[in-house]
């Protein structure tokens, strides 16, 4: 087994219920769930590779595709949605030349779609990896991805 | 820590704590608290807590300095609130770093509180020209219980909780037995805050019931309502009075093992709750003996991986499992054959720090609060257009209209109220004929709405309620597990209604229909996720007919946000052919040139609205309506002269 994965998984040996802090500690690791760490994750629970898909693509936090080096969360929750959200959707998209759920070809971006961030009281709200960017504009979503390499 | 303090007595940890939490409240040194919970972080309170910390060390004063909860005035963040010795606290709101550096200079330096900068003071004493913080508009109506500590203890320090009366609700529920511990949360008259109200007490009966030397206890705080945050709050401003009320349900219904199940999208929630769980054992208030009494008890963080339908108990327990998180029939329920099939109880966390505040204070005491049927208090989030944003709580009974403009403010931008959405995706739509409705449970749930976990929006005219409801049910239709075909079909049945209707290509029969769907899936899906989610449509249909009816018959937005249905026009006695718009137009819809009037070309314009965007406002040219026709040249022609 490879051994980055190993260590990874080595702490949930014998323990029920782990799939799910097991996929989050691996996409954690390695940004994605590649084939080869899903099937490695089947056989250390001794569960069907299909099982773990089954799980994984049930929750919206996993993927399966290498992500870009950096994730632009929009947040189409309620109050972020009459504060104007879609607006600043719509110039990242055109901005970044892609949809959401999609990354730049030069694998630099992530867009993603959030349904609340519970940062309502100050919305619009995205984020930028770990950064909350409140009260966002179309023009503040612009400069906001400008510093990003 | 070492085996001495695992073995002192609750009372020997209160004193240790008192200690502590008298060196900080009465400290002969100034205190600085930074609201640094995730809304104060948005705003930039981790940049002004870098700047207070660089300023004090620049200037060799020595203070203290804590980032602290949410105190729920989130409009006004970044929030900092200074004390000096023997004064009483001053809050100031909207601190920049400069502002920040400024204060440090002038009140701890010079001794001027800027009265023009603060917001009010908090605790004994006044300060000249700046009002008691409580006294404000947005904070006088409120009874603050459950958010009695955001913002003013340190959330990771147990020994703050402590002092206040923390975990002396646990330590008195180890000296009765589960019976009363019951009958006490039983006579609070509490309701479970998680949405559907079930009474607590009640609830804690049945698993108590149930036989099984298993049995598990779970803190629901998946909060996947968008618009609401409560939970997240109490999580990051005051941890301890969540895990608190986990003890003594814990206590009450026999439980060995207990869950948070917490929403990964909240970091910080999670980085608290980890802290002070180890806290917790620190002191022997988790484990195998807890206070030497025998009980064993432990808690364990579940993150939760992105899915709303997971909120919902059974595909809670699911998920815990490892499973795909979707929901069962019930019975059996949850107290019967929980997780693992042993006799579980769920109890958002909410409801649990009621729970802890119950027992340390008495359940008259908290009955005197609410309703004949809806006793205590609930928090709620205010978001959307209104003036002032934030975590409230309020007596159950108070009025929309108090919540939305007392405390609110009312509509923000000085713009007309349209709706107020209660309870989120399963909740519905009111228009301004309900704002005297008393908000309780019972009223609320007659009026079509829930009273939900609390999330509180307001739309104003610029909403489109169509659009809003099309909004909801896309929100639904996307988060419907697929487990039963009433919800996972019908619930895109009727967006694509509601798509349709939005995009001008509604049709006669269109209302009929989403009525009908909606009684098929309210009534035939398997949990509550299908079971609400017409409830955004049927309410916005009951009150707000008449803008599905102009969506269908004429075509018409009137809050023009429907696309399809908007038009540009450029006015002639306006432009000043300056050629912005054309270059701009993205479809080379727009004729024109240099100091002729522009004109749009209607068929092949795509309502993107750019050239409204990059018309200078000086000349205020370009006009956006719906349903309607505005006359205008169809080529372009010179400018009038007189310009
Ligand atoms: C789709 C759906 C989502 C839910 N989400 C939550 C949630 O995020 N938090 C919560 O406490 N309850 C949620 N509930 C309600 C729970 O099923 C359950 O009733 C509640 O946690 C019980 O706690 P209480 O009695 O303390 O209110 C949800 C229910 C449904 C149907
Ligand atoms: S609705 Fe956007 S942060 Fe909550």
């Amino acid at each position: 087994m490879n051994e980055e994965l190993a260590e990874v998984l080595a702490p949930y040996r014998g323990r029920r219920g782990s799939l799910i802090p097991i996929l989050q500690a691996v996409q954690a690791k390695l940004g994605y769930l590649p084939e080869e760490a899903v099937a490695e994750i089947a056989q250390f629970l001794a569960i069907s590779k299909s099982e773990v898909f089954g799980v994984a693509t049930f929750y919206s936090q996993f993927r399966f595709t290498k992500p870009g080096r950096h994730t632009v969360k929009v947040c189409l929750g309620t109050s972020c949605y009459v504060r104007g959200v879609s607006q600043i959707m719509s110039a990242l998209e055109q901005t970044l030349g892609i949809e959401a759920g999609q990354t730049t070809p030069d694998l630099k971006f992530n867009l993603e779609r959030v349904a609340c961030f519970g940062c309502c009281a100050l919305s619009p709200i995205i984020v930028v990896d770990d950064t909350v960017c409140s009260r966002v504009t179309p023009e503040k979503a612009k400069q906001a991805i400008s510093s990003y390499e | 820590m070492n085996r001495l303090e695992d073995a002192m007595t609750f009372e020997e940890i209160q004193s240790l704590a008192k200690v502590e939490w008298e060196a900080f409240d009465r400290s002969d040194r100034p205190r600085i608290l930074v609201g640094a919970a995730t809304c104060g972080r948005s705003a930039g309170a981790l940049d002004v807590l870098q700047t207070v910390n660089d300023e004090l060390a620049r200037r060799g004063i020595d203070a203290t300095v804590v980032q602290v909860g949410c105190i729920g005035l989130c409009y006004l963040e970044p929030l900092v609130d200074i004390t000096k010795p023997g004064r009483p606290r001053i809050c100031y709101g909207n601190v920049t770093p400069e502002i920040a550096a400024q204060l440090i200079e002038d009140y701890l330096v010079n001794d001027n509180p800027r009265p023009d900068l603060a917001l009010g003071t908090i605790g004994e004493g006044a300060v000249e020209g700046i009002p008691g913080f409580f006294e404000q508009p947005m904070l006088k109506p409120q009874v603050r219980i459950i958010l009695r500590h955001c913002g003013t203890i340190d959330p990771v320090n147990i020994n703050h909780y402590i002092a206040l009366g923390g975990y002396s609700g646990f330590a008195q529920s180890l000296k009765m037995r589960p019976e009363e511990i019951i009958e006490e949360i039983k006579r609070s008259g509490l309701r479970g805050r998680g949405g559907a109200g079930f009474p607590t007490g009640l609830k804690w009966e049945f698993c108590h019931r149930s036989t099984g030397s298993e049995k598990y206890l779970v803190c629901n705080a998946d909060e996947g309502d968008p618009g609401a945050f409560m939970n997240r709050s109490v999580l990051e401003g005051d941890p301890h009075a969540v895990l608190e009320g986990m003890l003594i349900a814990a206590r009450a219904i026999g439980a060995t093992h207990g869950y948070v199940y917490c929403r990964a999208e909240y970091p910080l929630a999670l980085e608290r709750l980890r802290i002070a769980i180890s806290r917790m054992k620190d002191y022997a208030l988790l484990g195998e003996d807890i206070l030497g009494s025998g009980f064993a008890f432990d808690i364990e963080i579940k993150e939760g991986a992105g899915a709303f339908v997971c909120g919902e108990e059974t595909a809670l327990m699911a998920s815990i499992e490892g499973q795909r998180g979707m929901p069962r029939p019930r019975p059996p329920f949850p107290a019967q054959a929980g997780i693992w099939g042993k006799p579980t109880n769920i109890n958002n966390v909410e409801t649990l720090a009621a729970v802890a505040v119950i027992l340390q204070r008495g359940a008259d005491w908290y009955a005197q609060h609410g309703t004949e049927s809806s006793k205590g208090t609930k928090t709620f989030a205010l978001a959307g257009k209104i003036r002032r944003t934030g975590l409230i709580e309020v007596p159950l009974g108070i009025t929309l209209r108090e919540i939305i403009y007392d405390i609110g403010g009312g509509v923000a931008d000085d713009k007309q109220f349209k709706a107020v959405q209660t309870g989120g995706p399963s909740g519905g739509c009111l228009s301004s004929e309900h704002l005297d409705l008393p908000v309780d449970y019972e009223t609320l749930a007659q009026a079509g709405s829930i009273m939900g976990s609390g999330g509180i929006i307001v739309a104003d005219e610029d909403t489109c309620i169509v659009d809003f409801a099309r909004f909801f049910l896309t929100f639904t239709q996307a988060e419907s597990c697929g487990k039963c075909a009433p919800c996972r079909v019908g619930t895109r049945k009727m967006l694509d209604i509601l798509e349709r209707v939005t995009q001008g290509e509604g049709r006669d029969g269109d209302i009929d229909k989403l009525h009908q769907l909606a009684e098929t899936i309210r009534d035939g899906s398997l949990c509550a996720l299908g079971g609400t989610a017409p409830n955004p449509v049927l309410t916005t249909l009951r009150y707000f007919h008449g803008e599905y009816e102009e969506h269908i018959k004429d075509k018409r937005c009137s809050a023009l946000v429907c696309k399809n249905l908007v038009s540009y026009y450029i006015l002639p006695d306006k432009c000043q052919g300056c050629m912005i718009c054309l270059r701009n137009c993205p479809v080379g819809a727009i004729k024109g040139g240099k100091r002729l009037v522009h004109v749009v070309d209607q068929s092949k314009c795509t309502h993107c609205g750019t050239c409204l965007d990059v018309c200078p406002p000086r000349f205020g040219a370009v006009a956006k309506v719906s349903g309607q026709r505005i006359e205008v040249p169809e080529e372009p022609i010179p400018v009038s002269p007189s310009k």
